[in-house]
């Protein structure tokens, strides 16, 4: 179960963008987050993902409340979490191959890359575009790879902010396909974060909207 | 242009005025920006070119030509430039292009080394100050803040002034005191770098701080490095001319570019201007020409700054 207990974070201190927010996802669960442009859901998502730190609250993994944000989390804590952004051309480093871009979370902790030609399968990826590099490739061919990257270590969780905001309708059904696909088989928890309710509520078991949140 | 003007012809005089003036602002436009553009590609070959003779110049010059540079002849002091002597000679009766090549051998092995090693000293710093943060970019950052408050000249100086003359103690000295701007620079790109999505899928997919430092930050800073490297060759190579002028850099037997100018001076009072202005040249040919490929190398990393200066 991953817990977000009144959470309150932004960029400013005195201005926080999240105020007192809580949210559970249980185990196996996929929750939606709905809510408009800059109202602050990709803030909580990346606090959720250990990759912001709030200004007050805490995050429970488990029953295990999270001991530090960003490098200052456990390495077991933050692979636990698979992340995908939403603007892949931000979110991919622009001078790796793609086979390197999903090759990296193996790679960083200390794991051979032998999985890539298949984690590229999973997500529909050509092995005659692994070679290239992210210039090289369109932006749902790019989020492919970042999805392949996101699930290189079998998350516990995934954490999508926006996935697939910047993709066509073809691709969407692609991509949220493989997460569910993915979900069947390892029984891992989502946290699907978007401006879209139709597509929210399509694609996970509950989904809340961000003023509901915000008001409890 | 022309066809313009006829057709506007009927509908008035005033109109096709109007219209001519428009059309031949937009030709002088057009010319000037071919102009301009030729001008750039012309610089920039020019340089090349410039780089390309000293380069070959100080690399092939001395094992291919068994002259030895020191050698007195006070038979032919102070010659005027000739066919023997294309720069003439100095008041020992010694060629100066074969001084001027020697010395800017030197010079430019000054520049090098102490351009490199700057770059790659502030880097480093600028690189633990970005990816760390928190209260060590701030110390970092202030004790660059206080190094820079110093004038570097005269830290320079200071450094030199502490050992005995020679072409290292130089070389330390222009290193020291350069690699501020490239720590604030590196800083400054690394910081920007840290806050991508890429940074945080890494930290996600279980990066440590030095795979992030190593594998994602520091390549995308090398450009901008290695351009702050070039950029650095040409003022070195003044900063090593003006401390032997000063007579703290390089011995004055040793050609070097300052050398070769500090010790002609006495000579130009007597009218004699070709030892001062042959080897000033030499240090102005190489400095624009090297800074003028860096400026074409700036432009094509961030073509936006095209306008601004080329030094």
């Amino acid at each position: 179960m991953l817990e977000l207990r009144s959470v309150t974070a932004g960029y400013d201190r005195r201005a926080p963008v999240v105020r007192g927010v809580s949210l559970t996802v249980s185990a196996g669960e996929a929750v939606g987050l709905q809510g408009p442009s800059g109202c602050g859901k990709s803030t909580l998502a990346r606090v959720a993902a250990l990759l912001h730190r709030p200004d007050s609250g805490e995050v429970v993994i488990d029953g295990e409340p999270a001991r530090g944000w960003r490098h200052r989390a456990p390495r077991s804590q933050r692979t636990a979490f698979g992340v995908v952004f939403q603007q892949p051309r931000l979110s991919a480093d622009p001078r790796l191959r793609l086979a390197d871009l999903i090759a990296e979370p193996l790679r960083a902790t200390g794991q051979t890359a032998d999985g890539v030609r298949e984690l590229a399968e999973t997500v529909g990826l050509g092995a005659d575009l692994l070679a290239r590099r992210p210039h090289e490739v369109s932006d749902g061919q790019l989020q492919r790879a970042c999805l392949a990257r996101a699930l290189a270590l079998r998350p516990r969780w995934l954490v999508c902010d926006e996935m697939t905001a910047m993709l066509d309708a073809s691709t969407t059904a692609a991509l949220v396909g493989v997460v569910e696909t993915y979900r069947r088989e390892s029984g891992a928890g989502l946290l699907a974060v978007g401006h879209d309710r139709v597509l929210l509520e399509r694609w996970c078991d509950r989904t809340v909207g961000w003023a509901e949140l915000a008001s409890v | 242009m022309a066809e313009t003007t006829k057709a506007t012809g009927t509908t008035g005089a005033k109109g096709a005025i109007g219209v001519t003036e428009a059309a031949e602002t937009a030709t002088a436009w057009r010319t000037r920006a071919v102009v301009r553009r030729s001008t750039r590609v012309w610089r920039v070959r020019g340089s090349a070119a410039v780089v390309a003779v000293i380069v070959l110049a100080v690399l092939l010059v001395p094992p291919l030509v068994q002259l030895d540079q020191q050698a007195v002849d006070l038979a032919a002091k102070l010659q005027p430039p000739s066919l023997a002597h294309p720069f003439g000679t100095d008041d020992v009766g010694r060629d100066l292009l074969l001084r001027c090549v020697y010395g800017l051998r030197v010079s430019l092995l000054v520049g090098v080394v102490a351009a490199v090693v700057s770059t790659v000293v502030g880097t480093a710093v600028g690189a633990v100050a970005g990816a760390f943060g928190g209260w060590v970019d701030r110390l970092v950052m202030r004790l660059v803040d206080v190094f820079a408050s110093v004038p570097h000249l005269l830290l320079g100086i200071f450094i030199v002034a502490m050992f005995r003359p020679g072409v290292w103690p130089v070389v330390v000295s222009v290193a020291l005191t350069h690699w501020l701007s490239t720590a604030r620079i590196v800083r400054a790109e690394i910081l920007s770098l840290r806050s991508r999505p890429y940074v945080d899928a890494a930290i996600s997919g279980g990066a440590s701080r030095y795979r992030v430092a190593v594998r994602h930050l520091l390549p995308g800073v090398l450009p901008q490095a290695g351009l702050a490297a070039v950029l650095m060759v040409p003022h070195a190579v003044w900063h090593e001319s003006a401390l032997s002028f000063l007579g703290l850099g390089l011995p004055t037997h040793q050609a070097s570019l300052g050398t070769l100018v500090q010790s002609a001076r006495g000579s130009l009072l007597a009218g004699d201007w070709w030892p001062t202005l042959f080897p000033g040249l030499c240090a102005v040919a190489a400095t624009l020409a090297i800074a003028g490929l860096a400026g074409a190398w700036r432009e094509r990393l961030n073509p936006r700054s095209r306008s601004e200066l080329m030094l």
